[in-house]
C-alpha cells in the first residue's frame, strides 16, 4: 500500500495536469485516451508516436511520466511477437522486462524479440515539454524550476491559468519567479493595456531569453504609452545584457589565454630559456594526450576521473623522456646552429605523427570528459561558464606556479638558469652542462605533455594536435619576451582576450589574422617582446 | 622494382619518413592485368578518412579478382600516397597515367585535391572515380562522382529540417570551398523558400578550430529569438569533437537546437566521445545502420577484409562500391578498358547500392541516390529518421545559385557537354566561370 498523502498528491497532480491539457471537464484519469495513446505509440509514423504520447499525458494516468521518461531515455520497447509495450533497461537488467499495460514481469531472453520506440528529434522535444507540464507539481523543486525554465514561451492560455493557479502556492522562490515571468511574458500580448502595463513593469531587469523579443514586438505598439515603457525596460535589460556579454567575452578570452598559455609554457622553456627552436613542440603536447588516451582506454577504462588525474604526472614522464631522448640523440649535436635545429626537430616532429598514426591508427582517438568537468555553472540567464574551460584555466594557474617556483627555488632550476645566462662560467663552477641541457629540455617536453592532458578535455587526440598549437605557441613565447615566464603568462591571456574581443566583430578567421598582424608589428618596434631579458647575458 | 622504390622515395621526401605506409604497388607487374589506380592520402592531415578508402579499394579488387577478374585479366591495385599535399595530388596522377599507365584512378577526398587532379586527368585523358559528397558546380568529362551533390545531401536535409518547423537557420562551416558552395547553394534556396534575411546567420571557421565558446554562445543567442533554430554544419571533421562539446557544455541539446552535419559519418563517430552528440543529425546517402541483406553482406566482407570486429562503414566506402561495380560493368559492356569507350557505356548503367535501391549512372555523370537522414545513437551508429522515397538524381549545376542555373550536363550526344547554357544555347567550356 501507498502512503496516503502520495496518493492525494497523485490525485491533485492527475487533477493539475489534466487542467493543463486543457480537459478541465475530466477529473479522472482517462483510460480510453490512455489505451489510445499506446496504440499510437505502436504506429510506424512520428506523428501517430507524436500524438500517442500526447494522449498518455492528457489521460492523467499515473504511469503516464513514468512511460514518456521512458520513451525519452530510449527504454520503451515493444515485443515484436504480439506488440506489447514493456519497459526494458539493457544496462541494468537484460533479462527481464516489465509490461507497460499490465505491470507484468516479462522474461527476456533474446534481445532482438524486443523492438524499441524510436523517437525523433521533434518528438522528444514534445515529450520533454510534455514531462515538464507533469513535473510543474513535483515536490522536489529542482525539477520544478526545470520543468518551468522547458515549457517557457512553449505555451497556451490553458497552460498559462494552470501556472498561475501553481504559482501563488509555490513555496520555492526562485520556480516562483520563474512562474510569474511566464505568466507575464503571456501577458505581454493582453488585448488589456493595463495589463500589458502591469506585466511590463513586472518585467524589469528580465534577462531570461525570451523577454526580449516579445519586448521587441511591443515597441512597435498601437499605444504610446507601451511603446515608451517597453522601450526603457527593454533598453535597461540591454544595457544589463551586454554588460554581461562582455564579462563572458572576458571569460572566453582568459579561457583561450589559460589553453595558449598551457601550450606555449613547455617551450617558453625549451625555447625561451634553451634557445632551441623545437618545431616538434606540438607533437610532445600530442603524445601527452595520447598517454591520457592509453590510461584511460587501456589502463582503466572505467575511470575516466581518476584515470584523467593519473594521466597528468604519466604525460609528464613519457614526454619528457621522448624529449630527452630528442636532446640527447640530435638537438645536443646542433646547438647554436638554429637553422639545423629547425630542419631537424621539423623532421622529428613528422616523424613522430605518423608513428602515431602508425601506432593508434590516423583515426582520431576518442578521450572521454569525466562527469565532474562537464556542463556549466549557471551564474545567470545570460551568463554560465563552462566547467572544463574553469578546470583547464586553474590547472594552467597551477603548472605556472609549479614551473615558477622549479625554475627559482630548486637546484634544478638555479642550475638551469645558470647554464643558460652564462654557459662557460657555470661549468667552471662544476655544473654539468650537457646533463643540465638533457634535464632542461626534458623537463620543457614534459610541460607540453601535461599541457596534452588538459587539451585532451577540449579538442580532439589525433596525429594533427600538435600542429594546431604550434604556430600559436611560438607566437606567445615571441610576443612575450624569450626567456621570461612572466613574459608568457601574461602575453598568452591577452592574446586570448584580445582574439576573443575581436571575434564577434571579425569572425574567427580574420580575428586571427588580426593578431599575428599586430605582432609582427609589435615585434617590429619591439623585436625582444613584451618583458625583454636585461642584463649582460640578453645581449650577447 | 625501381618504380617501387621511386614511389616509396617520393613520398619519403614529402611526408619525411614514413613508417609502416604501405605505399607500393601490389602485386606484380606483367602485361595480363589491368591496372587500377588508388589515389588516396595515407598520410597527413586527410590520412583519417582516405586510409579507409585505400583499403576499399584492395578489398574490392581482390574481390573481383576471385570472381575471375575482368575481361579474362587480373586487376592489379596500384597504390600512391598523395600525403594530404594538394599539388601532389597532380603529381600522383600524371604519374599513375604516364607512368603506371593504370586504367582507372579511384580517389581523391577534399574538393581541392580533385581540383588540383582535374586538368591533368583531363589532359591525359583518365578516368577518375571521385567518392565523397562535394559541392556541385562541376562536371569533367572525365570524371564520374559517385558522392552526393548538395541537391543529393544539403537539400534534401534541408527540406526535412523545414517539415520540423525549423525557422531559422545558422550555416556553419570550416572555410574552404565546400562549405562556402554548399552554404551559398543553401542561402539562395532558404531565400527562395521565403525565410528572412535576419534568420539566416552565416558563419566560417578555420581548418581544425578548436575554440567554440564565443560561436556557440552566438548560435545560443541567436537560437533565442522565440523561432526554432537548427544548425546546418559544413564543418570539417576534426573541428566538429570541439564544437559538439562546447554545445553540450553550454547546455544547447539536440532537442532546443539540433544539428544536422554533412562531413560527420560513423568512421569520425568512432573517434568522438559521442555523448555530447546523442540526437544531432547528419545526412548521407548510405548508413552502416542500414538493415538490408547487400549491407550486412558488405559489413561482414569488411570486418574480415580488416580483421577487425569493430571496423565501421560508411557512405564514401559505398560510393566507391558502387563506382567500382559501375566500371566493371562498363568495361564488360565496352569489351575494353579504353577511357573514351568506357565513359560511353557507363552511362544509363545500373548497379544495387547498399541501401535496397538502384544506383544508375546519368549523363551528367553523377549518379542516383537515396538520401536518409539519420539521428546520432550513443554507439557511434545512425537512427535512419527520414528517408527520400526512392532515389534521387544528381544534378552537378545547382539551380538555386545565379551562375549555374541555366547550366546542364549532358555526356552523351549530341550535347556532350559538361555545362551547356540553355539560354544561350551553347557549350561554356570545360570549367565554367565561378
Amino acid at each position: 500500500m501507498r502512503p496516503t498523502s502520495i496518493a492525494i498528491r497523485h490525485w491533485v497532480f492527475a487533477f493539475i495536469l489534466s487542467l493543463i491539457a486543457g480537459f478541465s471537464t475530466a477529473v479522472h484519469a482517462d483510460e480510453a485516451i490512455f489505451q489510445g495513446g499506446i496504440e499510437n505509440l505502436l504506429a510506424k509514423s512520428f506523428n501517430d508516436k507524436t500524438q500517442g504520447a500526447q494522449q498518455i499525458a492528457e489521460s492523467g494516468d499515473d504511469r503516464a511520466e513514468q512511460i514518456l521518461k521512458a520513451l525519452l531515455d530510449r527504454q520503451l520497447f515493444s515485443t515484436k511477437s504480439d506488440k506489447t509495450l514493456v519497459f526494458f533497461d539493457k544496462d541494468t537488467d537484460a533479462t527481464q522486462a516489465k509490461q507497460v499495460v499490465s505491470g507484468e514481469i516479462l522474461p527476456v531472453t533474446d534481445v532482438k524479440s524486443l523492438q524499441r520506440i524510436r523517437t525523433n528529434n521533434k518528438m522528444r522535444g514534445v515529450i520533454k515539454r510534455l514531462i515538464a507540464n507533469i513535473q510543474l507539481s513535483n515536490p522536489d523543486p529542482v525539477k520544478r524550476l526545470a520543468a518551468v525554465k522547458e515549457i517557457m514561451g512553449k505555451v497556451t492560455s490553458d497552460q498559462i491559468d494552470a501556472v498561475k493557479t501553481l504559482s501563488e502556492s509555490e513555496p520555492n522562490a526562485e520556480v516562483k519567479r520563474e512562474m510569474e515571468t511566464l505568466v507575464q511574458l503571456s501577458e505581454l500580448q493582453s488585448s488589456d493595456e493595463d495589463v500589458v502595463k502591469a506585466a511590463i513593469i513586472g518585467l524589469k531587469g528580465n534577462m531570461n531569453q525570451q523577454v526580449r523579443p516579445k519586448l521587441e514586438d511591443l515597441l512597435t505598439s498601437e499605444s504610446a504609452e507601451i511603446a515608451a515603457s517597453a522601450k526603457t525596460t527593454l533598453e535597461a535589460i540591454n544595457k544589463k545584457v551586454t554588460w554581461y556579454g562582455h564579462l563572458e567575452t572576458l571569460f572566453f578570452g582568459l579561457s583561450l589565454g589559460s589553453v595558449l598559455v598551457l601550450a606555449a609554457i613547455g617551450l617558453a622553456i625549451t625555447f625561451g630559456v634553451m634557445g632551441v627552436i623545437n618545431m616538434a613542440h606540438g607533437e610532445l603536447i600530442m603524445i601527452g594526450a595520447y598517454t591520457t588516451y592509453t590510461i584511460q582506454h587501456y589502463i582503466m577504462p572505467n575511470y575516466p576521473g581518476v584515470s584523467l588525474i593519473l594521466s597528468i604526472p604519466a604525460a609528464f614522464v613519457v614526454a619528457g623522456l621522448v624529449g630527452i631522448i630528442i636532446e640527447k640523440t640530435v638537438i645536443r649535436h646542433l646547438y647554436g646552429r638554429p637553422l639545423e635545429t629547425l630542419l631537424a626537430t621539423f623532421g622529428i616532429s613528422l616523424i613522430l605523427q605518423q608513428a602515431v598514426r602508425s601506432i593508434f591508427s590516423p583515426l582520431n582517438r576518442s578521450v572521454e570528459t569525466p562527469e565532474w568537468m562537464s556542463g556549466s555553472i549557471q551564474i545567470n540567464e545570460v551568463l554560465s561558464l563552462t566547467l572544463n574551460r574553469l578546470y583547464v584555466i586553474a590547472f594552467c594557474l597551477v603548472v605556472f606556479a609549479a614551473l615558477f617556483i622549479v625554475l627559482k627555488k630548486t637546484s634544478l632550476g638555479l642550475q638551469v638558469r645558470a647554464v643558460s645566462q652564462n654557459r662557460g662560467m657555470a661549468r667552471a663552477m662544476g655544473v654539468k652542462a650537457s646533463k643540465v641541457d638533457a634535464m632542461t629540455f626534458g623537463l620543457g617536453a614534459g610541460i607540453a605533455g601535461i599541457a596534452g592532458v588538459a587539451l585532451s578535455q577540449l579538442t580532439n587526440v589525433g596525429p594533427n594536435l600538435g600542429q594546431s598549437y604550434i604556430i600559436d605557441s611560438f607566437m606567445v613565447v615571441v610576443f612575450g619576451g624569450v626567456g621570461n615566464l612572466w613574459g608568457t603568462l601574461i602575453s598568452g591571456f591577452s592574446l586570448g582576450i584580445a582574439n576573443k574581443f575581436m571575434e564577434p566583430y571579425a569572425g574567427a578567421v580574420l580575428a586571427k589574422i588580426l593578431v599575428l598582424v599586430f605582432i609582427i608589428l609589435f615585434i617590429q618596434k619591439r623585436p625582444r617582446g613584451l618583458f625583454p631579458q636585461k642584463g649582460r647575458a640578453a645581449d650577447s | 622494382m625501381k618504380k617501387q622504390f621511386k614511389g616509396v622515395l617520393a613520398s619519403v621526401v614529402t611526408a619525411g619518413l614514413v613508417f609502416g605506409a604501405t605505399v607500393a604497388s601490389a602485386g606484380s607487374h606483367s602485361a595480363e592485368t589491368i591496372k587500377v589506380g588508388v589515389l588516396h592520402s595515407l598520410s597527413g592531415t586527410m590520412a583519417i578518412s582516405e586510409t579507409t578508402l585505400k583499403d576499399t579499394m584492395l578489398m574490392l579488387i581482390e574481390e573481383q579478382n576471385k570472381k575471375g577478374g575482368l575481361l579474362g585479366k587480373q586487376l592489379e591495385a596500384v597504390v600512391v600516397d598523395p600525403a594530404s599535399d594538394w599539388p601532389l595530388f597532380a603529381e600522383k596522377t600524371r604519374e599513375l597515367l604516364t607512368k603506371d599507365k593504370v586504367d582507372s584512378i579511384f580517389g581523391c577526398w577534399t574538393s581541392v585535391s580533385r581540383k588540383s587532379v582535374l586538368p591533368v586527368i583531363e589532359e591525359l585523358n583518365g578516368l577518375l572515380f571521385y567518392p565523397v559528397q562535394y559541392e556541385g558546380e562541376e562536371s569533367s568529362k572525365n570524371v564520374f562522382y559517385t558522392g552526393a551533390a548538395p541537391n543529393q545531401q544539403a537539400i534534401p536535409a534541408v527540406e526535412y529540417l523545414m517539415e520540423q518547423g525549423v525557422k531559422r537557420w545558422v550555416l556553419a562551416g570550416t572555410d574552404y570551398v565546400y562549405p562556402r558552395t554548399t552554404n551559398k547553394i543553401l542561402e539562395a534556396y532558404l531565400k527562395s523558400k521565403g525565410v528572412a534575411e535576419e534568420d539566416i546567420m552565416i558563419n566560417y571557421t578555420p581548418f581544425g578550430h578548436s575554440d567554440w565558446q564565443s560561436i556557440v554562445a552566438d548560435v545560443k543567442k541567436f537560437g533565442s529569438a522565440g523561432k526554432k533554430t537548427a544548425v546546418v554544419s559544413t564543418i570539417n571533421g576534426d573541428a566538429n569533437v570541439p564544437f559538439y562539446k562546447e554545445l553540450g557544455n553550454q547546455g544547447v541539446d539536440a532537442e532546443s537546437i539540433p544539428v544536422v552535419a554533412f562531413s560527420v559519418g560513423e568512421e569520425e563517430l568512432s573517434g568522438f566521445d559521442t555523448k555530447p552528440l546523442v540526437g544531432h543529425l547528419a545526412a548521407w546517402n548510405y548508413f552502416m545502420s542500414v538493415e538490408n541483406d547487400a549491407n550486412a553482406e558488405f559489413i561482414k566482407k569488411w570486418k574480415a577484409f580488416t580483421k577487425d570486429d569493430k571496423r565501421v562503414t560508411n557512405d564514401p566506402m559505398e560510393a566507391h562500391v558502387i563506382g567500382f561495380n559501375l566500371w566493371v560493368q562498363a568495361v564488360e559492356k565496352a569489351g575494353t578498358t579504353d577511357t573514351d569507350a568506357v565513359a560511353k557505356a557507363i552511362i544509363g548503367l545500373e548497379t544495387p547500392n547498399l541501401t535496397g535501391g538502384i544506383a544508375k549512372m546519368l549523363p551528367n555523370h553523377h549518379i542516383t541516390k537515396p538520401v536518409l537522414i539519420g539521428e546520432i545513437q550513443e554507439d557511434g551508429q545512425f537512427e535512419v529518421v527520414s528517408e527520400t522515397d526512392g532515389t534521387v538524381a544528381g544534378d552537378a549545376w545547382s539551380d538555386f545559385l545565379p551562375g549555374s542555373k541555366d547550366l546542364v550536363s549532358d555526356w552523351t550526344d549530341p550535347m556532350n557537354c559538361g555545362n551547356y547554357n540553355t539560354v544561350e544555347k551553347k557549350c561554356v567550356g570545360a570549367v565554367a566561370a565561378k
